[in-house]
C-alpha cells in the first residue's frame, strides 16, 4: 500500500526543492507530488505518495518533512478514510472509423473527448488511479501516442481538517502584518 | 512603527541586527560582493569585533567552535562564489554536529542572479541539505526579518547552521529599518518541551523494572544543560552512563558510574555494558554507526527509551520501545521524582570486573622508550585544570583523547564528531579563544590535520588568540594507517605524510615552538606553552605504530571488538 501525505507548507520560494531534496538526501522515494494553493492564504497545500510500506520508517519519512521550517503540518493520511483523485491527458490514434467507438468507451468511464484531428484525439478522465490505468489498457488498444498523467490528489472524507490544528488563525491574523514588511514573492506556487 | 524608525541602507540594518542579537565577533573574509558590508562595519566596529580568517572554512569552524563552548550563536562571513563554497565544510561540520551558527553570504545582485556572473554561486542551493535552514533576501525589506528568524532556528530545538544569502543590491538599498518585535512568525517550526504523563509514566515502568540499565549521554544533555538532572538520575537509581564522544562531560569522568565512551573505540566496559543491558536510556543522542556497529546484534537485549528533541531521530536507525520526543532537561526534571532508589550491587560488580580488565591492558602501562600519544594526552590532562577546553581534530589522536582526557566537566571538548572533518582543531580552537578568554585552550591535532588548516596560524597571531597547540605527529594518516594494517594486510598506501619543520614554522608565524621526543620534556614544554601569552606550538613526535585500542570494525557488533592484547600476550603480539 502506498503511503499518502497531506502536507501544508509555506508558499516560499525553493519550498517545493527543499521538500525533494529532503526525500532525494534521506534515501525515500516520491511516487507522485502535487501542490496547489489552499484556503489558508500564502499557504500551498501538497499531495505526497511514497512507495514506503513500512509504518516506523513512514513515520521517519513524516518528522523528516515536519523538520523544514517552512513546512507548517504533515498528516500521514494512508490509514484514513479518502477520496484520492488522478487526472489524466490521453493523446490516441483515431481517424473517423474508431471515432464514434472511442466516444462511447470514454463515456462509460465518464471521460471527455476534448480535441480531435483527422488521425488522433485527446481524452480526459478524472477518477482512482485504477480507473485510469482501466480507460488506459482499453484504449492502448487503439495506439496511445502521450499519456500525461497528474499526481494523485487526496482530502480526507469528514468535516475535519486534518492540517490545521486550530492554531492556523492566529498565523494568518499575524500574517498582514509580516507579509506587507517582509513583501514575501507574489509569484505563484512555491 | 516606533519612534525609532530610520532610514539605513542593508549593509547597515545587518549591522544594527548583529549587535541586537549580542554578537560580540565575526569571523570572515571580504570580497567583492560583501564591500558595503565591510563599509558599513566601521559604524558597529566598537560592539562587534571582525576577525580576518586565512580561509574562509576556518572561519565556519572559529564560528562553530565559538558557539559550542558558549552556547551562544557563531557567525561567519564570506563573499560570494568561492568565499561562499569555501565555507561549506564547515557548514556540513556544524549540521552534524547541532552547533548553532549563522553564516552570511554576499551574492551578486539580484539583477545579475541566475545568469553566471563572476562569482555567482547558488550557495542558499549548494547548502540546502547541510542546512536547518536557508534564506537568499530578495528585497531590503525582508533581511531584519531573515535575521532575526535565522539566529532563532539556529539556537533553538535541535541547533544548527543557518545560511543568509544577501545579494549585494540588497545590501546597497535603503528602508525604513525598525527592528521587529513582533512575535517570530514560523508556523512549522514549534520546538517541543515537556514528556506527556503517558510517557512519564511508561518511562518510570522501565527504569524502575530494569535490572541492568545503561543511560547513554549524548550532546544533547550539554545542549539541554541536563548534566544535573542526568546527575540526579544516576545517583538515585544507580544507573551507569555510557557517553558518545560528543557527549563527554556531561557527566564527571571520575564519577564511579561513568563507563567512558561508547561504540567503535569506546571503552570495553561501555560496550559490554551496552550489549548485557535489559533498558537502553538514551538522552540526546543519536545512535550513529560508530556507536552502534552492526544493528542486528546491537543491545539485543534491552528495552529502550530514546529521548531526543529532534522527532526524526526517534527510531531512525534503531527501533525503540519508548520514543520521546521533548527537551531533555524537562523530561528528566518529569520522571525523577517517580523513579526509585536503586542500588544494582550485582550490575555494578559485573561493570566492576570490566573495569578491572581495562585497566589491565592499559597502552600507559607499557614502559616505552618512545612517546606515545596517550601519554603526551593524559600528560596535558594532568598539568591542565578542569575547566581547560581541549579541542581536537579527527584521528587516532582525536579518539586517544577520548580516552585519556579525562573531562571532569561539561563543554570542554570540542570535537568534529559527526562529520569527522580533518583540519576542524585549529580554527575551531581560535573561535572558542573569543567565547572563553580566562581559559586555557589546548588544540591536540595530527600532522594529517594540521595540515589541513595550517593557515589559520596566520589568525592565531594576528589576533593574538591564547591557544596552545600540541601536535601529535606520527609521519602518518594514523587512523587509516590503522585501518590499512588492520583490514588491508598492511598496505599503506598514501598514508605516510611528510610534515615541515612545526618549529620554524612557528617561529615564522612570531609564536614559540618545541620539538619533544622524550617523556620527560612534556612537562616542561608545556609550560613553556601556556606561559607564553598568545599561540604556542608543541610538534610532539610519537610512536609510528600506535594503535587506538579498543576497536570495534565496522560492520561489527559492538561485543566484537579489538582488545589490545593483555600484558601477558604483549611480547607474542609484537607488530612489525
Amino acid at each position: 500500500m502506498k503511503q499518502i501525505l497531506i502536507a501544508l507548507v509555506e508558499d516560499k520560494p525553493g519550498v517545493l526543492n527543499r521538500i525533494a531534496s529532503l526525500f532525494r538526501r534521506r534515501n525515500f522515494n516520491i511516487e507522485s507530488i502535487v501542490a496547489g494553493h489552499s484556503e489558508v492564504p500564502g499557504a500551498t497545500r501538497l499531495t505526497i505518495v511514497t512507495d514506503e510500506e513500512e509504518r516506523l520508517r513512514r513515520n521517519v519519512i513524516r518528522q523528516n518533512l515536519l523538520k523544514l521550517i517552512n513546512v507548517i503540518d504533515v498528516v500521514d493520511v494512508t490509514d484514513q478514510p479518502c477520496i484520492i483523485r488522478e487526472h489524466a491527458l490521453i493523446k490516441i490514434k483515431s481517424d473517423g472509423a474508431t471515432r464514434g467507438e472511442v466516444g462511447a468507451l470514454v463515456e462509460m468511464y465518464r471521460g471527455r473527448i476534448v480535441d480531435v484531428g483527422t488521425r488522433s484525439l485527446v481524452v480526459e478522465v478524472t477518477g482512482e488511479p485504477r480507473k485510469l490505468d482501466s480507460i488506459i489498457e482499453v484504449l492502448s488498444t487503439y495506439g496511445i501516442i502521450e499519456i500525461m498523467r497528474a499526481g494523485k490528489v487526496a482530502i480526507t472524507r469528514g468535516a475535519e481538517n486534518p492540517t490545521d490544528n486550530g492554531d492556523l488563525h492566529l498565523w494568518k491574523n499575524s500574517r498582514g502584518k509580516a507579509s506587507a514588511a517582509k513583501a514575501t514573492n507574489k509569484g505563484g506556487v512555491l | 512603527m516606533g519612534n525609532n524608525q530610520r532610514t539605513l541602507t542593508g549593509a547597515e540594518i545587518l549591522w544594527e541586527c548583529l549587535v541586537r542579537e549580542g554578537v560580540e565577533v565575526v569571523f570572515g573574509y571580504p570580497g567583492g560582493a560583501t564591500l558595503p558590508i565591510y563599509d558599513a562595519m566601521s559604524g558597529h566596529s566598537d560592539k562587534v569585533r571582525h576577525v580576518l580568517v586565512r580561509h574562509e572554512q576556518g572561519a565556519a569552524h572559529m564560528a562553530d567552535g565559538y558557539a559550542r563552548v558558549s552556547g551562544k550563536v557563531g557567525v561567519a562571513m564570506a563573499t560570494s562564489g568561492p568565499g561562499a563554497t569555501n565555507l561549506v565544510t564547515g557548514i556540513a561540520t556544524a549540521m552534524m554536529d547541532s552547533s548553532p551558527i549563522v553564516c552570511l553570504t554576499g551574492q551578486v545582485a539580484t539583477t545579475a542572479l541566475g545568469g553566471d556572473a563572476f562569482q555567482e554561486t547558488d550557495i542558499t542551493g549548494a547548502t540546502l541539505p547541510l542546512t536547518k535552514h536557508s534564506y537568499l533576501v530578495m528585497q531590503v525589506e525582508e533581511l531584519a526579518y531573515s535575521i532575526r528568524e535565522a539566529f532563532y532556528i539556529a539556537r533553538t530545538g535541535r541547533p544548527g547552521p543557518v545560511l543568509i544569502d544577501i545579494p549585494k543590491d540588497v545590501q546597497t538599498a535603503s528602508t525604513e529599518f525598525v527592528y521587529p518585535d513582533d512575535p517570530i512568525d514560523l508556523p512549522g517550526y514549534n520546538p517541543p518541551e515537556r514528556a506527556t504523563d503517558q510517557q512519564v509514566n511508561n518511562a518510570l515502568e522501565l527504569i524502575n523494572g530494569a535490572e541492568k540499565p545503561v543511560i547513554l549521554a549524548g550532546q544533547g544533555v550539554l545542549m539541554s544543560g541536563a548534566m544535573s538532572e542526568l546527575n540526579q538520575l544516576v545517583e538515585k537509581a544507580t544507573i551507569p552512563v555510557a557517553t558518545t564522544l560528543l557527549g563527554l562531560g556531561s557527566i564527571p569522568a571520575s564519577h564511579p558510574c561513568n563507563l567512558g565512551m561508547m561504540g567503535m573505540h569506546g571503552t570495553a566496559m561501555a560496550n559490554h555494558a551496552i550489549q548485557e543491558a535489559d533498558l537502553l536510556i538514551a538522552c540526546g543522542m543519536r545512535f550513529d554507526d560508530r556507536v552502534t556497529g552492526k544493528l542486528q546484534t546491537y543491545s539485543p537485549n534491552s528495552r529502550k527509551i530514546h529521548i531526543d528533541i529532534d522527532a526524526s531521530e526517534l527510531n531512525k536507525n534503531v527501533r525503540v520501545d519508548l520514543a520521546i520526543n521533548a527537551d531533555l532537561a524537562t523530561v528528566l526534571r518529569q520522571i525523577l521524582p517517580g523513579v526509585k532508589k536503586r542500588k544494582r550491587s550485582e550490575w555494578t560488580s559485573q561493570i566492576q570486573e570490566w573495569r578491572e580488565d581495562a585497566d589491565q591492558r592499559d597502552v600507559l602501562r607499557t614502559d616505552s622508550p618512545v612517546l606515545m600519544g596517550a601519554q603526551v594526552i593524559r600528560t596535558i590532562r594532568e598539568g591542565t585544570s578542569d575547566d581547560a577546553v581541549i579541542v581536537t581534530d579527527v584521528g587516532q589522536h582525536q579518539m586517544l583523547e577520548a580516552q585519556y582526557y579525562t573531562h571532569e566537566q561539561p563543554l570542554t571538548l570540542i570535537t568534529s564528531g559527526g562529520l569527522g572533518t580533518m583540519g576542524f582543531s585549529l580554527p575551531a580552537a581560535i573561535g572558542a579563544s573569543f567565547a572563553v578568554q580566562e581559559r586555557e585552550i589546548w588544540v591536540i591535532v595530527g600532522d594529517g590535520g594540521f595540515q589541513m588548516n595550517m593557515q589559520e596560524l596566520g589568525t592565531a597571531m594576528q589576533e593574538g588568540a591564547n591557544v596552545n597547540i600540541a601536535i601529535i605527529n606520527n609521519g602518518y594518516l594514523g587512523m587509516v594507517r590503522q585501518w590499512q594494517q588492520l583490514f588491508y594486510e598492511a598496505r599503506y598506501t598514501e598514508t605516510p605524510i611528510s610534515s615541515p619543520d612545526y618549529v620554524k614554522i612557528a617561529e615564522a608565524y612570531g609564536m614559540p615552538g618545541y620539538r619533544v621526543e622524550r617523556q620527560e620534556d612534556i612537562r616542561p614544554s608545556m609550560e613553556c606553552a601556556r606561559n607564553h601569552p598568545g599561540p604556542a606550538l608543541i610538534d610532539f613526535i610519537v610512536e609510528k605504530h600506535d594503535m587506538v585500542y579498543p576497536m570495534v570494525p565496522a560492520g561489527a557488533g559492538l561485543h566484537e571488538m579489538i582488545r589490545r592484547p593483555h600484558p601477558s600476550q604483549v611480547d607474542a603480539v609484537k607488530v612489525e
